[in-house]
């Protein structure tokens, strides 16, 4: 096992459990300030999440193992998520681990436990956000394997790293219509699976326009404070991942010595892509329930556009 | 154009001709129709230009100012004048197929053009041949935007997609059409907006809305 990879992939789990909660500080000050308010300062997620691990949890009569499991396996599967994707490095000790399938289906994991633990709870919210969530899952897994797909198939794996590490050696390929197709697809993806606008809005409370805010709204202190995390945790392990496929100057491959560079070109790069989804939002309104699948379907016909012609074009 | 350029350029135009067609299905304003089909003029007549500067043929380049000129400038303003002032005009009414399955369907009908002009890429293979799919699917997405669609200008917008398909595809598999064949298809175009625009007025005056559906039994 390399130990220079050992670094590099420590590295990666730590910086995305701390900074995670920044990350999601500055979109919402992006939002504010756009809004004309003078907003909570980047700091305030931690904040929070500081005062709801001081809490003890507290859980509903008549849950089981569903409800307690779920926290504890998000925030399991969101590190496990951290330390594959080639975020940082693109040699790391998991490298087997860091395949297309195995990666989409622990972020499927995560996201059927909540659903689970939310029909564990047995209210009304806890089903209706289940059924809305699964209904955005079941067409946004297609939809990521395909798209990812479309990259692989000129590289001919679909290992993650290898297909970043082809991207690194061949960087006009990003501007192939196979590639905007596939993150024009990705970037939709992205938006439904961790709950942004116009899918779903993160900072409402009512009951028409909840679908993850439904799922959660049972937990309590340290629980509440670890589903959060994982929530800001899978928001910047997609957003890395998008930036990883398609602008991956600055990412190491198994030199330490580049590894300060491969970080500040990471946070560098998530935080302005966070901060244009973040601007974004103010200016676009929540889609309708009823045409999120439509918008879902269209992303599926980008990414089998994008595959069908990264198989058929000759350039 | 280099050698590099030239098909990276021609990838795009025909990435983007192939992409307003799906998005003339996913939209449910008519103005959004409308303007997406401009668009896919405008890439069709940038396709067209690009391989007239890779063919050094002035004619070609002449071809593609018309094309462009008719179907990115004249016809969608015409079809704009078709739409009428009132709101409840300006949306497409439950199509046939709703939206998400027309779009899974023009994903299928991609699908289907790609596996059936694999012969005719590889009869002459080369970069305007391996544009050719694309075409053919345009041409298969319009002719189901005209049958999927309940109001009488999206089936016009449909009829419209599949003559810029069928456009392009004689444009790339073979060296276009007779200049004359090229003139009197363009006329029946602008023949056919304009007769849509009367008849869009008159089923307005006449009954109230231009939901062809609604024509279905005789009215007092």
């Amino acid at each position: 096992m390399n130990g220079a990879a050992l670094i590099a992939t420590t590295v990666q789990v730590v910086v995305v459990v701390t900074g995670a909660p920044v990350l999601v500080g500055l979109m919402r000050q992006v939002q504010a300030r756009l809004e004309g308010r003078a907003g909570a300062g980047i700091g305030q997620p931690w904040r929070d999440l500081r005062k709801l691990l001081r809490r003890a949890p507290a859980s509903p009569t008549g849950t089981g193992w569903p409800f307690r499991l779920a926290p504890l396996l998000l925030v399991g599967t969101s590190s496990v998520l951290a330390a594959v994707t080639p975020l940082l490095s693109t040699a790391s000790p998991l490298d087997h681990t860091a395949d297309l399938f195995a990666v989409v289906g622990l972020l499927a994991l995560g996201t059927v436990t909540l659903a689970l633990a939310a029909l564990d709870t047995g209210t009304a919210f806890g089903g209706m956000g289940a059924s809305r969530e699964v209904t955005i899952l079941a067409l946004v897994e297609p939809t990521i394997l395909v798209a990812v797909l479309a990259l692989s198939a000129r590289v001919g794996s679909t290992n993650l790293s290898e297909i970043v590490s082809t991207t690194l050696h061949d960087p006009l390929r990003v501007a192939s219509p196979a590639s905007l197709l596939a993150a024009a697809a990705l970037l939709i993806v992205v938006i439904a699976e961790t709950g942004r606008l116009p899918v779903d809005n993160p900072a409402t409370h009512l009951e028409l326009t909840m679908i993850h805010e439904a799922m959660i709204l049972e937990y309590a202190g340290r629980d509440l404070a670890l589903v959060e995390l994982a929530a800001a945790m899978r928001l910047s392990i997609l957003l890395g991942l998008l930036t990883s496929l398609f602008v991956p100057w600055g990412i190491a491959g198994a030199d330490l010595a580049m590894l300060p560079l491969a970080l500040a070109a990471f946070v560098a790069k998530v935080a302005a892509l966070g901060v244009a989804l973040g601007a974004a939002e103010v200016f676009i309104a929540k889609l309708r329930l009823f045409r999120v699948p439509e918008l879902l379907a269209g992303s599926f016909v980008l990414a089998v556009l994008a595959v069908a012609t990264s198989f058929f074009f000759l350039a | 154009m280099t050698d590099i350029s030239y098909p990276l350029y021609l990838d795009l135009a025909s990435g983007l001709f192939l992409l307003t067609a799906v998005g003339v299905l996913w939209r449910h304003q008519l103005s959004a129709m409308i303007r997406l089909f401009g668009l896919q003029g405008a890439a069709l007549a940038a396709m067209v230009t690009i391989l007239g500067i890779h063919q050094h043929s002035l004619e070609l380049i002449v071809v593609a100012a018309g094309l462009g000129a008719l179907r990115a400038g004249l016809l969608p303003y015409l079809a704009r004048r078709a739409l009428g002032d009132t709101p409840a005009e300006a949306r497409e009414t439950r199509p046939v197929v709703n939206v998400a399955a027309s779009l899974l369907a023009a994903a299928a009908l991609t699908l289907l053009a790609y596996a059936v002009t694999r012969p005719l890429v590889a009869l002459a293979p080369s970069p305007a041949t391996a544009i050719l799919p694309a075409a053919v699917a345009v041409v298969l997405i319009g002719f189901f935007t005209l049958v999927t669609r309940r109001r009488a200008l999206s089936q016009v917008v449909g009829f419209l997609l599949l003559d810029n398909g069928i456009t392009a595809t004689a444009f790339l598999a073979a060296d276009g059409v007779p200049l004359i064949v090229e003139l009197g298809v363009s006329f029946d175009l602008l023949l056919v907006v304009l007769v849509l625009q009367v008849l869009t007025t008159r089923l307005r005056t006449a009954f109230g809305s231009s939901d062809l559906d609604e024509l279905r039994e005789l009215h007092d």
